[in-house]
């Protein structure tokens, strides 16, 4: 078999030359003294493809539109198979990119690898770093969810600060100051459309002029014999790859990336915070506060810039072995330390999340399957107590029938004439009559109808506030518009998942003037008092 | 041997080799099937096919097909959409009432009622249809689809489409 195989290669060889190319390219020369410590570069170029390949996965599925980018977001989160392990990918990837290049960059920082005649290199590598800090920056805004809208909204009003260039910023960034569609599209166009060809652009050229120099001998490797980069290099780079992906893959399995509420330029309540690896600046920041604001917002990052660009111009003696490279140990350590600690400090000073509507998942939560209709029946049925007399599956022995019993073979009209005149309906019984009206009376018989001996336990878990809640829902007739797990009709939006739309405040304001927060709504506005508006809301946002 | 500061004996260099495929085998199998997976299954169903009402259909003339229109909920990815659905209505001489897909069977083009020929006609390629739905000449594979039907109170409900029984799809 090997025959065919060689007459093949050799056809291509003659007519592309590619094979020769790639065995050129496996049989470079490379210092004795190479080893582990350059594997940094291939797996960040494995991690930029990562990305290019999850990132072509998400746009097939993802509108890029503030009107649709959440929507469509959830859709592949909740309804495609594998969806949220290709989200999860991407958005691991990113911070993993991240800090591979940090660790790639303060590699070659510590070796000297920028040194005549390797300045160019350094700096088309300071360019990949911005590069994928800039992808960071673009990408968080994709997500259309609160985060991603508050997060970009301080990033452009920091962008709008800087002197001499913040208006232009502001006008390349689009909207005048206000996140909406142009900067979306802007954003979306960067991430995906400007970035990436860039990105390959100057990859080709780091590893080109890596080609043209050769890596960066240690002191002393020329009197060694020189290895190839084939097997052994290759060998290296490929574990530390796989290494890096088992970590990126147990990541993206096992840890949810969230997605929080769509995005509501009217939340007065959201605290923003950035991505872990850009808290650091958000820290200094907040050290430097009135004149000195933009200090920290702008000078300090670009003056950390340009001493990363001048590195190769400052430090420009013979390379001297690593172990004697002390300032630049130094350097790197007080960089490290500077990071860690404001860092650490972001994290330590994380305010609380908003008491928002907090339910406890951790017990039965059978009830959330109830309609609302079921769910104020268990409050009428609290109301009343019913449980005083009747038994609600096994359990002590009461005067009335068990209820998970009986129920299940009547129908709801006996059982509401039974609720008015319990002696008419059953001569005999100690049951009084039920003092409800017709609709309430229906909503007792419907829970009553869904009990049964394996959902009784669970039922009657319902917390308080969503039986409550229930009854205000009723009592507005919210169904004949809404729908509530699949019951009532489809005329106004299904409430349930209400919780990962919108905010609560933006909720409670709707209720009041709902022409004004959604516009050409048909909803009309409700004047609940501030107790039942409380319940209403508490309730939908249990809803899942 | 002079450049081979590193042991690289054949059983080393073949262990290389071997490792780096492995691992480029077992990365690019964990990328790849969740790719494929993501690509090729159909979204979860996020609600059963409903009934809806076309309209009345208590003065319908037996044996005379009517258009009704509707409008209906349908799922296009993220979004349910509301739009204007379609349907041939014919009522039989009893209480029976067949409705139609309003597309050809051949490639979907609109069809309509001729009533001097007695006969569903596609204008696309000629097909046509008698009133029970069956090809009579053209192109057409198979007979008009239909929608699942019931009446309720003199109201039509449609359900979801399929093929004509009996019919080689």
């Amino acid at each position: 078999m090997r025959r065919p195989w060689a007459g093949i290669a050799a056809w291509l060889d003659e007519r592309t030359g590619v094979p020769t190319a790639v065995r050129n390219f496996l049989a470079e020369e490379i210092p004795a003294s190479s080893g582990w410590r350059q594997v940094f570069g291939g797996v960040a170029v494995f991690l930029f493809l990562v990305q290019a390949f999850t990132g072509v996965l998400l746009a097939i599925n993802y509108a890029p539109t503030p009107g649709d980018a959440y929507n469509s977001l959830r859709y592949i989160l909740t309804e495609l198979t594998a969806g949220r392990l290709i989200r999860g990918l991407h958005h691991w990837g990113a911070g993993m990119m991240i800090v591979v290049v940090a660790l790639h960059l303060i590699q070659a920082f510590l070796y000297g690898a920028y040194k005549k005649p390797r300045e160019a290199t350094w700096l088309v590598g300071v360019g990949l770093l911005l590069l994928t800090l800039a992808y960071g920056l673009t990408g968080y805004l994709l997500p259309w969810d609160n985060r991603a809208y508050w997060g970009t909204v301080v990033v452009t009003q920091m962008a709008a600060s800087a002197p001499v260039v913040g208006p232009y910023l502001t006008r390349l960034l689009g909207g005048g100051g206000a996140v909406g569609v142009v900067t979306f599209a802007r954003f979306f166009v960067m991430h995906t459309m400007v970035l990436p060809p860039v990105t390959l652009l100057l990859i080709a050229l780091h590893v080109f002029l890596v080609r043209k120099h050769g890596v960066t001998p240690a002191p002393g490797d020329e009197l060694l014999p020189r290895k190839r980069f084939y097997p052994g290099q290759v060998f290296r780079d490929t574990v530390a790859v796989f290494i890096a992906f088992a970590i990126l893959f147990t990541l993206a399995a096992a840890v949810r990336v969230p997605l929080e509420q769509l995005a509501d330029p009217s939340d007065t309540t959201y605290i923003p915070r950035p991505e872990w690896y850009f808290l650091f600046l958000f820290q200094t920041l907040k050290l430097m506060t009135g004149p000195l604001e933009v200090v920290g917002s702008v000078v300090l990052p670009g003056l950390a810039v340009l001493a990363l660009t001048l590195v190769p111009f400052i430090d420009r003696g013979a390379l001297v072995k690593v172990t004697r490279r002390t300032t630049a140990m130094g350097i790197v350590a007080l960089a490290a330390i500077g990071w860690t600690a404001l860092t650490a400090t972001a994290l330590a000073t994380k305010p609380g999340q908003a008491p928002a509507a907090q339910v406890d998942y951790s017990g039965p939560t059978d009830w959330m399957q109830l309609s609302p209709e079921e769910m104020a029946g268990v409050a009428y049925f609290r109301q009343e107590n019913c449980a005083g007399c009747h038994a609600i599956g096994a359990g002590a022995s009461k005067p009335g029938p068990d209820l998970t019993q009986t129920s299940i073979h009547r129908d709801a009209a006996w059982m509401i004439r039974h609720f008015k005149q319990p002696g008419v309906v059953r001569p005999g019984t100690l049951m009084p009559a039920i003092a409800l009206n017709d609709a309430q009376l229906n909503s007792l018989a419907a829970f009553l109808l869904k009990l049964n001996p394996r959902n009784a336990a669970a039922l009657e878990n319902a917390p308080d506030f969503a039986t409550q809640g229930a009854l205000v829902y009723q009592a507005n007739d919210c169904g004949s518009c809404h729908q509530v797990n699949a019951m009532g009709t489809s005329f106004g939006p299904a409430l349930n998942g209400l919780s990962k739309r919108r905010s609560r405040s933006w909720v409670e304001r709707h209720f009041a003037d709902p022409a004004k927060l959604s516009p050409g709504s048909g909803m009309p506005p409700y004047n609940l008092s501030s107790k039942d508006l409380d319940r209403l809301t508490t309730y939908l946002f249990a809803l899942e | 041997m002079s450049r081979q500061s590193e042991s690289e004996g054949p059983t080393r260099r073949g262990f290389y080799a071997g490792a780096i495929y492995a691992i480029g085998g077992i990365v690019g199998a964990a990328l790849g099937a969740p790719a494929l997976i993501y690509l090729f299954f159909s979204p979860k169903a996020r609600k059963a096919g409903e009934w809806v009402e076309a309209g009345d259909v208590t003065s319908l003339a037996p044996h005379q097909p009517v258009e009704m229109v509707f409008r209906r909920n349908r799922v296009d990815g993220w979004k349910v959409v509301s739009e204007k659905g379609t349907a041939w209505v014919v009522k039989d001489a009893g209480q029976g009432v067949t409705a139609f897909s309003p597309q050809c069977t051949h490639l979907g083009c609109a069809y309509h009622w001729d009533d001097a020929k007695d006969q569903f006609v596609c204008p696309c390629h000629n097909s046509l249809f008698s009133l029970d739905g069956k090809v009579l000449a053209g192109p057409a594979p198979r007979g008009l689809d239909r929608y699942e039907t019931r009446v309720e109170g003199g109201k039509l409900l449609l359900g979801g489409l399929r093929p004509p029984s009996g019919s080689q799809a």
